[in-house]
């Protein structure tokens, strides 16, 4: 599955779904690799990475199945 | 607790109170959060609210589940609108419903600050001098 983006982390990349690196296996590599791909990802305040609708700690592993989306800082309301 | 919970192109006080309204309740307070026509001194001509709807919706369920374990609040209603939104237009609202007003206003703030907080939403704004930030 690939990977949403949403905010101003669609503007950084250029892309609404990116396709998932074999290399990501959990929230940590999927962030080192964001950064590295789209190094204007690092002058956010944060991104946050969530896994099926729930913010994922960097430790939390990524399947396939997964839905996961690339969350930059939120500004609602 | 009732709750009503959505996200949608137009969104209006009227549907909030007309959930909340209850015999059992006599505190109903409501927050409407509305586009500002400026930010730091700078015109501003619209703003484009963008949501994941499905994590936002989510979100609010846990900000309402929340509620629920610190008050004893009857109805409560989050309402936030997407799309293009100019000045005066609606962009959120909060509504509680509970026996008395104090809890009413504590549960309303913790909503509107929560929310602000960790619902996947976003604002784009346009100002009058052509940035879009």
């Amino acid at each position: 599955m690939g990977i949403l983006l949403f905010g101003v982390a669609k503007d950084i990349t250029g892309a609404a779904l990116l396709e998932k690196p074999a290399q990501v296996r959990d929230v940590a590599s999927l962030k080192a690799w964001l950064y590295e791909a789209y190094p204007g990802l690092q002058q956010l305040k944060s991104v946050m990475i969530a896994v099926n609708r729930t913010y994922a700690a960097d430790s939390q592993v990524i399947n396939e199945q997964d839905e996961v989306a690339v969350i930059p800082p939120v500004s609602g309301g | 607790m009732e709750i009503l919970i959505n996200i949608k192109d137009t969104i209006t006080v009227q549907e909030a109170l007309d959930f909340i309204q209850s015999p059992a309740c006599g505190g109903e307070v409501i927050f409407t959060g509305t586009v500002r026509n400026h930010t730091k001194q700078r015109s501003v001509l619209k703003l484009f609210y963008e949501c994941y709807e499905a994590m936002a919706i989510s979100e609010m369920q846990k900000i309402a589940m929340q509620v629920q374990e610190r008050w004893d609040i009857q109805k409560l209603v989050m309402l936030h609108a997407v799309g293009d939104k100019y000045p005066g237009d609606i962009a959120v609202v909060i509504a509680v419903a509970a026996a008395h007003r104090g809890i009413a206003f504590d549960a309303c703030e913790y909503v509107i600050d929560t929310l602000k907080e960790t619902v996947p939403i976003w604002k784009k704004e346009f100002f009058a001098d052509g940035e879009i930030a």
